[in-house]
């Protein structure tokens, strides 16, 4: 992985310095809340419901051992000894003290981590495929170029006051396990028909209270002017983004205004007068990046390992968790392994320090030290031989690390919600572990199927809810917590806008309405084969609304 | 509508309530209710001392309903703040146990 030079290392000790000094400003009365508010969110630090809450970057989402230990003692020392892993690959402190976040960011300078734009109307931490370097079908590792997007955009003079905040992510295979298009640019590299590779830019994706499904801008840009064209596109957003408007100030709403093909004709004018600048990137840089993330060194294994399918079939409650946790390698005889952070009635998301601890001892002795955070708010371990799988999966379970639900309806993406944050309109998190009760089942969970339940606690939707298959949004009625429900949405290749089911439910009756969902479902649906999703497409929102509204209706009868 | 005046503190952040004796509390069973709006405004304003003081952040009004068990805050959200804590349990250090038991829905 990419390692700091010393470049890095000296502003990130700067930046970190400057912060203690502003935090000790503002301590002394020479800076005022409305002074201290911009300067603490550059630095990642909100003010939220209980405490302060630092989000701290995971550059493409990738971690080794060492920072995984460095963030469960900062979860120890400073916080309540746990940390939250959220849908943009970052983790979440939820109770720090203002006073010890000056030595929290030097602890994690320590190991090459920052907050740096974390919040903030600037380039947000840029996000990628958690299978980067992995997949087989992958046209090329998207973290090289997520490395070269983060040095290009941290403290960009240009862009660090831009209408809105701005989030880019990059994947390198047709299947999207990154949201790719409901970014403000979505990368995806491509290979043209000559054979070049280089990049698809969708510009203009996003949620929030106008979810827009990214289009395509232009279709490749060659590598060596990612940054010009990039740098352009900001441009014309930076000009001509929304101020006076906070709901219409993110690019989605400018691309949507001058129109894609206009706002792409605006991009390419700004492109030609700058392509050929400083912003040219120099084989030699990438080259030099791109050894940073040379593969590990792999066994030669046999891609059939008989011990593991023996293991497989032995225990089916392994098998199980294999089907579910485990994705294939390029490499054969390797796997990677998902470690869901959903066990039943968890948060989501949520680790506590002694579980980031094994989970960094176990990256030590099973994946060459690596550990990935994934946008689904699970952590991943890339490269594991097969032969180890049962070893390490038993550690897992342990630790309670083993939960067999990836893309399963437990699967939940939850933000904080009204638990922890100042914006949110309802709870998020104990309607996840309520429904993750609900499906505990294994049979029930495999009976099901693949299902994406997404939850937001409000419509900035950071539980990404527009993109669930099922979506619950917590909405606030006259001070009390309410939630509607969308159906049909994707964040993956197939990606679609969740379309909302009717009137919202109470707190109580959310689980309750979730689960006729599933049994219509399973009542509509041709075959086992057949996912929620492709059921949903085919036969439309209505026999839903029908069952869950008569439903409901019945219940409210029999109570009366 | 009952008012009262909530802040936070500035090191910690956690909410607190403005309190008859013109002090503040991080028990909402301490703070002071307002029946009238001068009142409440009163006390606003009394609180920004603090602010200056660099003691508290951004004190505001909030609604209290006031029942047969005691006053309590009319949002969801102000009951979760003066509970100073997320409402399920966030004692991960007991998450052992915890997982084990059977917990109904």
């Amino acid at each position: 992985m990419y390692r700091y030079d010393q470049f890095d290392a000296t502003f990130v000790r700067e930046r970190t310095e400057q912060f203690r000094g502003q935090v000790v400003r503002r301590l002394a009365g020479e800076l005022t809340e409305e002074e201290f508010r911009p300067l603490r969110l550059k630095n990642g630090l909100y003010l939220q419901l209980h405490a302060y809450m630092l989000r701290v970057a995971i550059p493409y989402g990738e971690l080794n051992s060492k920072q995984m230990r460095k963030l469960a003692f900062i979860a120890r020392r400073y916080d309540k000894g746990y940390g939250h892993f959220t849908t943009r690959q970052n983790i979440q402190y939820n109770w720090p003290r203002l006073d010890d976040v000056p030595d929290i960011l030097k602890h994690l300078a320590d190991v090459e981590m920052h907050a740096i734009q974390t919040s903030g109307n600037c380039i947000r931490n840029v996000t990628a495929d958690h299978l980067a370097g992995v997949a087989a079908d992958e046209v090329e590792d998207p973290r090289v170029w997520g490395e070269i997007i983060r040095q290009w955009s941290t403290l960009h003079p240009e862009f660090s006051y831009l209408p809105r905040k701005f989030k880019i992510a990059l994947i390198a295979t047709d299947q999207d396990r990154a949201a790719l298009r409901t970014h403000d640019i979505g990368l995806k590299i491509v290979r043209n028909e000559a054979g070049e590779v280089g990049f698809a830019f969708y510009t203009g994706g996003g949620q929030g209270r106008t979810p827009i499904i990214g289009p395509l801008v232009k279709a490749f840009v060659k590598k060596e002017d990612l940054l010009s064209y990039l740098d352009a596109t900001l441009r014309v957003y930076n000009m001509h983004g929304r101020r006076d408007n906070i709901y219409k100030a993110r690019i989605k709403i400018l691309v949507q205004a001058l129109g894609p093909e206009e706002f792409g004709r605006q991009v390419e004018e700004e492109w030609l007068r700058i392509k050929d600048s400083v912003l040219k990137l120099p084989d030699a840089e990438v080259a030099r990046i791109r050894a940073y993330f040379a593969d590990p060194d792999y066994e030669k294994l046999p891609a059939f390992w008989p011990e593991f399918e023996a293991q497989k079939k032995n225990d089916a409650e392994f098998g199980r968790w294999v089907r579910a946790n485990t994705d294939p390698h390029k490499i054969d005889g390797y796997a990677a392994v998902t470690i869901s952070l959903k066990p039943v009635g968890m948060a989501p998301g949520d680790i506590t320090a002694d579980q980031m601890d094994v989970v960094a001892d176990l990256a030590d002795e099973y994946s060459f030290g690596e550990v990935r955070a994934t946008h689904r708010q699970n952590l991943l371990l890339p490269h594991v031989r097969k032969q180890d799988l049962y070893h390490l999966w038993q550690r897992l379970k342990a630790v309670k690390l083993a939960e067999p639900n990836i893309g399963l309806i437990s699967d939940i993406i939850a933000c904080p919600g009204l638990d922890y944050c100042n914006l949110a309109n309802a709870r998020s998190i104990p309607v996840a572990q309520r429904i993750s009760r609900r499906f505990s089942d294994p049979k029930r969970l495999a009976e099901i199927g693949e299902l994406r339940l997404n939850i937001s606690g409000c419509i900035n939707a950071c539980g990404h809810h527009h993109v669930g298959h099922i979506g619950i949004l917590g909405v606030d009625k006259k001070g009390d917590e309410f939630y509607q429900v969308t159906l049909g949405g994707s964040s993956a290749e197939d990606i679609s806008i969740g379309k909302i089911l009717g009137p919202a439910f109470s707190y109580d009756d959310i689980t309750d309405a979730i689960e006729t969902v599933i049994d219509t479902y399973i009542g509509l649906r041709n075959d086992a084969s057949e996912r929620f999703i492709d059921t949903y497409r085919r036969v439309g929102i209505e026999p839903f609304k029908e069952k869950v509204y008569g439903s409901l209706k019945e219940r409210r009868s029999a109570a009366e | 509508m009952n008012q009262m005046v909530t802040a936070q503190w500035l090191l910690g952040g956690e909410s607190i309530y403005w309190t008859s004796a013109g002090k503040w509390s991080e028990s909402f069973a301490d703070g002071a209710l307002f029946a009238d709006q001068a009142g409440a405004d009163a006390a606003l304003a009394a609180s920004q001392e603090f602010v200056k003081q660099r003691v508290v952040v951004g004190p505001y009004l909030i609604e209290v309903e006031v029942d047969s068990e005691g006053p309590k805050p009319t949002s969801a959200r102000e009951r979760i703040r003066a509970a100073h804590n997320a409402t399920f349990d966030i004692d991960h250090g007991s998450w052992t146990a915890r997982i084990s038991d059977s917990i109904s829905d």
